[in-house]
């Protein structure tokens, strides 16, 4: 469950990958601006010689890169970013909390990453009351999470209610996913 | 002929003293509360004049879909030459089945506005209901003709009409889980659509006020919620909760316009709270750790009615205007969500979730009386048209997008609104000036 990479997450993960290349390239083209004054003398060049002959290459084996860890990639994929909930009801579940304390033992290990906790509702109820439940949920992540050590300050709650769905289906399985808390990193991610 | 023409100037002094021509009761009435509605047969004749043709399409198709008329073709009958000054050839309207009759006719004046005429006629009866003349300028002239069907429903009803009147409503666009969301508004039939909002937050239910052009309404943003107050006539729009600790929403005017109730959510807990639009002022009005939210004021602005979870499940509370005097309305099983005090006081409009399935119902104000109007898999917001018959609210099918539809206070009359895109959180303007 964790694993399954949601377009967003595969979108941050390509994020990370992209944020980090183009740090890379900024390390390398900022190095050459500083030049020494002093003259270097030239040293006399090798003569030429026949190319080393090589031994057939190897293969390569390629895949996904590991998340640099503190990232948000790597919140999402080794920490979990969302709990569900119950119809209705805004108790965190076994499941959930695993993933709290998961996401607990990670925002301590990062201490300047600030989150916003989001609560999410399915679909069958109405807009104003579904507002209220998915603040419950909001808050019932933010408690769990400053029980385990974290300082609230560092947690923001909003309730998304029913506006926010991450699966647009009307089935079980689609309410049961839109029935969450996301804990959605703000700042402080590598 | 003579006494046709003598009838016509007789019509046309009353018209000049702007009077309805005969006793407010009509012989011929739309029993709307009956067991089945029966139509009334209805026949508008050819208007003449500028806008002619174009104010008889709308007053037709505003009173066909009250639910309470049926338009009899008018190109049927033998009387061609009707126009606003003379009397109908009763017989004539009569063999094609038309009970009432409407003529009219508009002209523009030397001002360059348009004065319309228009008479409404008992055909059985053979004489004059109403007649109003109504001066405009002529690109208002959809305006005209909703006043006159205002007049001919209210004559032949006995309620107010409701055709004058706006919608605001949340326009809804993009998939599910980025749906764009933009507060509209539109002329009651759907002519006119406007988008108010520049879609860099979602908006939610937008509230009319009951006595200006003023509406208030939830913004969502992916770090905030806000109340904004937004002037129709003006494009004036004023953040109302700038200086609120917590999360708002559901905000609702109090029936002067001068208050607005809300909810506030703080560390998980919503309660509701009143907030003075002169003095800017708060008041919490409810301190429950159960959800308290959709609060909605009665008509002489002493009681409010919410929705509370106070007992375990959502279900309807009303209490005094400063918080005291709680009780519980709703009494059935079921969820109960959304209450709306109609204009007239005497009902509460809500949702009801029962049964894996959703209905818009009434209940008298003290709980009794629970009528279901609608159900469908999914439909919620009820809000009144400003004479108390009429509901509109938003049902979406599973899978499906959000529209807009009305139902009547008897429930036999459920259609579509007339907007044919996708829409949710109506709110009903009161009658324009």
């Amino acid at each position: 469950m964790m694993l399954q990479a949601t377009p967003r997450t595969a979108r941050i993960a390509r994020g990370a990958l992209v944020a980090l290349s183009l740090a890379l390239v900024a390390a390398c083209a900022s190095k050459p601006k500083y030049t020494p004054a002093v003259p270097v003398a030239e040293a006399p060049r090798a003569p030429a010689e026949p190319a080393p002959r090589t031994a057939p290459a190897e293969p390569v084996q390629s895949g996904p890169a590991q998340p640099i860890p503190g990232s948000e990639q790597d919140f999402v994929i080794n920490a979990g970013d969302r709990v569900y909930f119950d119809f209705d009801q805004f108790a965190i579940r076994p499941d959930g909390g695993s993933v709290l304390d998961a996401q607990a033992a990670w925002l301590g290990r990062y201490r300047n990453v600030r989150v916003r906790i989001e609560g999410n509702c399915d679909e069958r109820g109405t807009r104003e009351y579904n507002f209220a439940l998915g603040a419950r949920r909001a808050q019932a992540v933010r408690d769990y999470l400053v029980a385990r050590g974290i300082d609230a300050a560092r947690i923001d709650v909003i309730s998304y209610g029913k506006e926010r769905p991450i699966d647009p289906g009307s089935t079980e399985d689609a309410w049961a996913k839109n029935r969450n808390g996301h804990t959605q990193i703000t700042a402080g991610a590598r | 002929m003579s006494l046709r023409v003598l009838f016509a100037a007789l019509v046309a002094l009353a018209i000049a003293a702007s009077l309805p021509m005969t006793p407010a009761r009509a012989d011929i009435v739309v029993d709307v509360n009956q067991g089945q509605i029966q139509p009334l047969p209805i026949s508008i004749a050819p208007f003449g004049g500028e806008h002619g043709a174009d104010i008889a399409q709308v007053v037709g198709a505003d009173l066909e879909r009250s639910g309470y008329f049926r338009i009899v073709d008018p190109s049927a009958s033998s009387d061609k030459g009707l126009n606003v000054g003379v009397v109908p050839l009763f017989p004539a309207w009569r063999q094609i089945g038309a009970q009432a009759l409407v003529s009219g006719g508009g002209a523009m004046g030397p001002d360059g506005r348009l004065g319309f005429d228009y008479r409404l006629w008992d055909v059985n009866g053979e004489k004059p209901l109403d007649g109003q003349h109504f001066v405009a300028t002529p690109e208002n002239w959809r305006r005209v003709a909703h006043k006159i069907a205002d007049a001919i429903y209210t004559k032949l009803t006995g309620y107010k009409g409701y055709f004058d009147t706006r919608v605001v409503f949340v326009a809804e666009s993009g998939p599910k889980t980025h749906r764009k969301k933009l507060l509209t508004i539109m002329d009651q039939d759907g002519a006119n659509p406007l988008y108010l909002s520049d879609g860099s937050y979602q908006v939610m239910t937008p509230r009319y006020s009951s006595n200006s052009q003023e509406v208030v309404y939830m913004a969502l943003g992916d770090n905030f919620t806000r109340i904004y107050l937004f002037n129709i006539e003006t494009g004036r729009q004023e953040l109302l909760t700038g200086k609120i600790t917590g999360l708002v929403s559901a905000p609702r005017f109090s029936p002067d316009g001068n208050r607005v109730a809300f909810s506030v959510t703080r560390g998980g807990n919503s309660d509701i709270w009143l907030m003075d639009l002169r003095t800017r002022t708060e008041t919490r009005l409810t301190v429950d750790p159960g959800i308290d939210t959709s609060p909605s004021f009665s008509p002489d602005g002493r009681q409010i009615v919410f929705n509370s979870d106070r007992s375990g499940s959502p279900q309807l509370y009303v209490m005094n205007t400063d918080g005291s005097g709680v009780r519980r309305l709703s009494q059935g099983g079921g969820r109960y969500n959304t209450p709306v005090w109609s204009p007239t006081g005497e009902l509460i409009a809500f949702t009801k979730q029962d049964g894996g399935r959703f209905s818009i119902g009434v209940m008298n104000p003290d709980g009794s009386g629970e009528k279901i109007l609608s159900t469908s898999y999914f439909e919620e917001g009820p809000t009144w048209a400003p004479n108390g018959r009429y509901i509109m609210f938003h049902r979406e099918a599973a899978a499906g997008d959000p529209r807009l539809w009305m139902v009547d206070v008897t429930g036999r009359v459920e259609r579509p609104a007339p907007y044919s895109q996708s829409g949710s959180d109506p709110a009903w303007s009161p009658l324009l000036d």
